[in-house]
């Protein structure tokens, strides 16, 4: 094959391509839908995040459609992927807000990207419901007071931290060594891990504060340097691989303290990856990830496992806690959309009365001073035990 | 918890920055390969090992024979799509010069990792240690038998490519192509084929580079272009054109990177790697291990 | 080059002036305007770039320091400090002048592929720096709620006037490299490119030719970058990192790095391709950009600016011709 064979080969590709984007237009819609907007880290740094968060939105509305939409008009929700890129981001939430004229934005996913369109939000009038954990997407720090457009649904790092801390205090744990990963997830912890353990009455003492890329692929010289401290206990904050393998780093090196995750370990992919290593560690999860071990009680038990069952089945892979954030985003827009109407400035109000509604993360209850609603029950501390969750003690 | 000493904390730095020195040293010398026969620099190189890697893991579950087995067949797999990319980005390109072959190898690591992307999803995949997860002990550090794998793969790369270059009629070729190609073309030397071949060897390297380090850190679709930024910084620091050049920046780079991390900053591991290069470079403009004259651009 | 430009910019100017209103009318059009304020951002950069690349011959992969240094000046300087933007926008300008001259220095005696290593480790310095200085720039999360600017007291704050405001400094920019590169100072340029020696030999400083050209590529990514934050009013270290920079060079490359115009086309062509036109294809986007790029590599070596000649080979043999 010479290098025009390989020419004509790519010249094929094109002439194809253009008969095809010719002969396939665009399908006319018959009714016309309440017209949702979405934007996600499908691809790029934050993809752990959005990718579940996609296909969740869109198995949801799938599922919303065929029992007959919402007050029977049916709903469509366009999704854009940022590709955890701010300026991609700006645009795709300006063309939902102005061109595609949707009744509320869902997403971001990255906490960065969702502080970026606040403004918009703002400025446009529209409803913004983030799926970013950041206290700051739906705090105005000039005011005090909540942004008037923006909600959020996940549960703030802070949160996370008490969760963990609480935890800690039980075991009488008291010198902590945390590890972060130096993205917006990561960092975003460490800040609320910094800021908590100050606390005068925390009775927690960070001896070691290490960081490593989001990408890397060793931690043994972190883990090496914490070793040497002697903490009591060890914190990781990241999410995706980069989790696994510190796991696997420190079963390496013999530590033997115990390994606190965040949230962000919240996929039992997770566990099957780390090979064994992940046997004792204590995460805080939302319900989302832990139907199976709820109590029969629990408020969110049918809500949780209704959904963790359809996930699986359609898409064959683990739950992680980000999807959860997805579907809460999603129903909490749609259950404002029933009572409301397709009216952006009553969907707003009808989002902060948003009173027991029961979600993957936790019981939302809004409020004009407070646009996530969540308390800090909605996390629960889980052990991995026989390579599954299980509730800690 | 014992005691942990200072001297032990060293070794285990040592040990952490040689295992993945060896794989920056690795993705120097696939760059290398193709350097010395076309003075381009494939940045599609940081996909071979990401490929590598995930072929592996997919073959492993398939077949669920021993890696001995699986790692040649993950190889051949890596080293067509090396012939691929010479075949249908490289070769079909008019006027070639180097600025647009690299800019062809870029536009070839997007697709090829868009095309990882749907074949693979977005989740990390593992595979088996070669010899199992037991760690033996050194010095009182902790060493996988795994971090051992890498390092001498490294060491069997080197010598088995030693003997090519120097050995053997095509390598000797391939040599005579990059010091000066109209001239070999004179004596004979299919020059095109020579391309083919650059491309072929160095997508196998960098799939062995990716097979032996993803029981270690698993592999994702998105870890080329990291791979390939720290590669090609070893690949300089050494000397372009130079393999001892390319291990040595590769054990280096990683090396800086370990002890960086542990004794003073982990946030800037990196940092201290980069300012270290480029110290290096404002004194000795040709990289550690090359003559400036022989560094003298014809093109670019 | 030559004359041609000062006419082809009249056209370009009219165009743009129409563009607007043109994208209003013609349906499906609406978010175009939106998107060439990015567009013409990046012109910025790469019309700089280009100079560096085509003319000078020199590569930098570390173009997004610079444009993150204006950003950072500005989003830092306005947002926590309070200063005037302008203001902003000039210290930025100037802090970037300092680090390109303390950078390019030694840089620019590094040759080929050392010196796309070394621009390419400065960038990723800088990046790391612009993401641990938690305290001054937000960190990864970065800085949002970065005001807008305001021109003789008129508030660039809507999709038209900035629009109107970026791609008038675009032409400035341009009439401004065009005569440069006419002028004496150009055809030095192009005789570094050329030959380093036979430059020397006619007593060029070759040196002092490449670190201004070095200089020059940087003020503008810098002034790009101010403008950038006070249009989207937020800046994280994710927006110049590496795959930026060399984002920037697909840009010059694709437009065709020989000239100004391509420049422009260049960024775009891209911006386009990446933020709307592949957007249809969701998961694919990826793949489908990557061939895209190699389509053009392969078929118009010479970039976008190269296609008209391209044409004419075609119609005029009927068979792709050799214009070298």
């Amino acid at each position: 094959m010479t290098g025009r064979t390989g020419r004509r080969l790519w010249l094929g590709c094109v002439l194809t391509f253009l008969a095809l984007s010719w002969v396939l237009p665009s399908l006319a819609l018959a009714a016309e839908p309440y017209k949702l907007g979405a934007v996600f880290s499908v691809t790029g740094n934050g993809s752990m995040l959005g990718d579940p968060e996609k296909k969740t939105v869109e198995m949801m509305v799938e599922k919303i459609n065929s029992s007959g939409g919402i007050n029977g008009v049916p709903l469509k929700v366009i999704v854009y992927d940022d590709e955890s890129d701010a300026t991609k981001c700006a645009l795709a939430v300006k063309k939902l807000m102005t061109e595609d004229k949707v009744l509320a934005v869902i997403g971001p996913s990255l906490s960065g990207l969702s502080l970026a369109v606040v403004p918009l939000a703002e400025a446009n009038e529209i409803p913004l419901i983030s799926c970013a954990a950041s206290y700051k997407i739906v705090l105005d720090e000039k005011t005090g007071k909540p942004y008037k457009w923006v909600f959020k649904t996940p549960q703030s790092d802070s949160l996370a931290v008490e969760a963990i801390f609480a935890h800690m205090k039980k075991k009488g744990i008291k010198k902590i060594a945390i590890m972060t990963a130096t993205d917006g997830f990561g960092q975003s912890g460490r800040q609320e891990l910094v800021r908590i353990a100050g606390l005068k009455d925390s009775g927690i003492e960070i001896v070691a504060d290490e960081k490593y890329g989001p990408k890397d692929t060793d931690l043994t010289a972190q883990l090496t340097k914490i070793k040497g401290l002697n903490p009591q206990a060890i914190i990781n904050w990241s999410i995706g691989p980069v989790q696994v393998v510190a796991l696997r780093n420190a079963k390496d090196l013999g530590i033997k303290t115990p390994f606190y995750q965040s949230h962000g370990f919240g996929n039992r992919n997770n566990i099957q990856l780390a090979a064994g290593a992940a046997e004792g560690v204590l995460v805080p999860l939302g319900a989302c990830n832990i139907d199976e071990i709820l109590p029969a009680n629990h408020p969110q038990k049918a809500v949780t496992g209704e959904y963790a069952k359809m996930y699986k089945a359609k898409f064959n892979e683990p739950l992680s806690s980000f999807g959860g954030h997805g579907w809460d985003g999603l129903m909490l827009a749609v259950n404002a959309l029933k009572t409301a109407g397709p009216d952006r400035s009553k969907i707003r109000d009808a989002l902060e009365q948003t009173k027991n509604f029961v979600g993957q993360h936790g019981v939302f209850n809004m409020s004009p001073a407070d646009h996530n609603g969540l308390t800090p029950e909605s996390f629960s501390m889980v052990v991995v035990k026989g390579n599954d969750w299980a509730m800690a003690d | 918890m014992e005691q942990y000493t200072l001297a032990t904390q060293l070794v285990q730095y040592l040990i952490a920055g040689l295992t993945i020195g060896s794989i920056y040293a690795m993705v120097a010398i696939g760059f290398n390969i193709i350097y010395n026969v076309t003075e381009i620099i494939n940045f599609a190189q940081g996909e071979f090992v990401m490929l590598g890697g995930l072929i592996m893991a997919t073959l492993c579950h398939w077949l669920g024979v021993p890696f001995f087995l699986v790692l040649p067949l993950a190889m051949l797999a890596v080293t067509g799509i090396g012939v691929m990319l010479d075949r249908l980005a490289i070769r079909p390109v008019r006027q070639p010069t180097v600025m647009t072959l690299i800019m062809a190898t870029i536009a070839a690591s997007i697709l090829l990792k868009g095309a990882a992307m749907l074949l693979w999803g977005k989740d990390p995949y593992d595979v088996a240690a070669f010899s199992g997860r037991v760690p033996i002990m050194f010095l009182g550090a902790s060493i996988q038998p795994q971090n051992l794998w890498v390092m001498g793969i490294l060491g069997v790369v080197v010598a088995v490519l030693t003997h090519f270059f120097g050995n053997t009629i095509v390598g000797k070729a391939m040599i005579a192509c990059a010091d000066n190609p109209s001239a070999a073309r004179l004596v004979g030397i299919n020059v095109r084929r020579m391309v083919l071949l650059s491309f072929a060897l160095s997508a196998g390297i960098g799939a062995l580079a990716g097979i032996v380090i993803t029981p270690l850190s698993l592999m994702d679709y998105d870890r080329g272009a990291m791979l390939a930024v720290k590669g090609f910084g070893a690949l300089i620091l050494g000397g372009l054109g130079s393999f001892p050049g390319a291990v040595l920046g590769g054990l280096l780079l990683g090396g800086i990177e370990s002890f960086g991390a542990g004794l003073v900053s982990s946030a800037y591991k990196d940092v201290f790697a980069l300012v270290f290069l480029l110290l290096v470079l404002f004194i000795k403009p040709s990289g550690l291990l090359r003559s400036g004259a022989v560094a003298k651009m014809k093109r670019f | 080059m030559k004359k041609i430009s000062r006419k082809g910019l009249l056209i370009l100017a009219a165009g743009l002036a129409a563009f607007p209103w043109l994208a209003k009318v013609v349906p499906g059009l609406g978010s175009y305007p939106e998107v060439m304020i990015y567009a013409g951002i990046y012109s910025l950069i790469t019309m700089g770039l280009s100079v560096l690349v085509g003319f000078a011959g020199q590569i930098s992969l570390g173009h997004a320091a610079f444009f993150g240094i204006g950003a950072y000046a500005s989003a830092v300087g306005t947002a926590t400090y309070n200063l005037d933007p302008w203001l902003c926008l000039i210290l930025g300008a100037l802090l970037s002048l300092l680090v390109a001259l303390a950078i390019g220095v030694p840089t620019l005696k590094l040759k080929g592929h050392y010196l796309a290593m070394a621009t390419l480790a400065f960038g990723i310095i800088v990046f790391i720096i612009f993401n641990e200085e938690v305290d001054i720039t937000g960190g990864p999360d970065g800085l949002s709620r970065i005001p807008g600017l305001s021109l003789f007291g008129l508030k660039l704050n809507t999709t038209m006037s900035y629009f109107y405001f970026v791609w008038t400094v675009v032409l400035l920019v341009f009439w401004f490299c065009a005569n440069l590169l006419e002028s004496r100072i150009g055809r030095a340029f192009r005789a570094v490119h050329g030959s380093e020696v036979a430059a020397m030999a006619m007593g060029i400083n070759i040196s002092s030719h490449k670190v201004q050209a070095f200089v020059l590529s940087a003020v503008l990514a810098s002034l790009a970058g101010s403008l950038y934050v006070h249009y989207i009013n937020f800046i994280n270290p994710s927006t110049c990192n590496l795959f930026f920079s060399v984002k920037l060079i697909i840009m010059i490359v694709m437009g065709g790095t020989h000239s100004l115009w391509g420049a422009i086309l260049g960024a775009v062509l891209i911006t386009f391709l990446s933020n709307v036109w592949l957007h249809a294809f969701q998961e694919w986007e990826v793949l489908i950009y990557g061939a895209v790029l190699l389509i053009i590599v392969i078929f118009l070596p010479d970039g976008l600016a190269g296609l008209p000649e391209k044409i004419k080979g075609w119609a005029g043999r009927g068979q792709p011709g050799k214009a070298s």
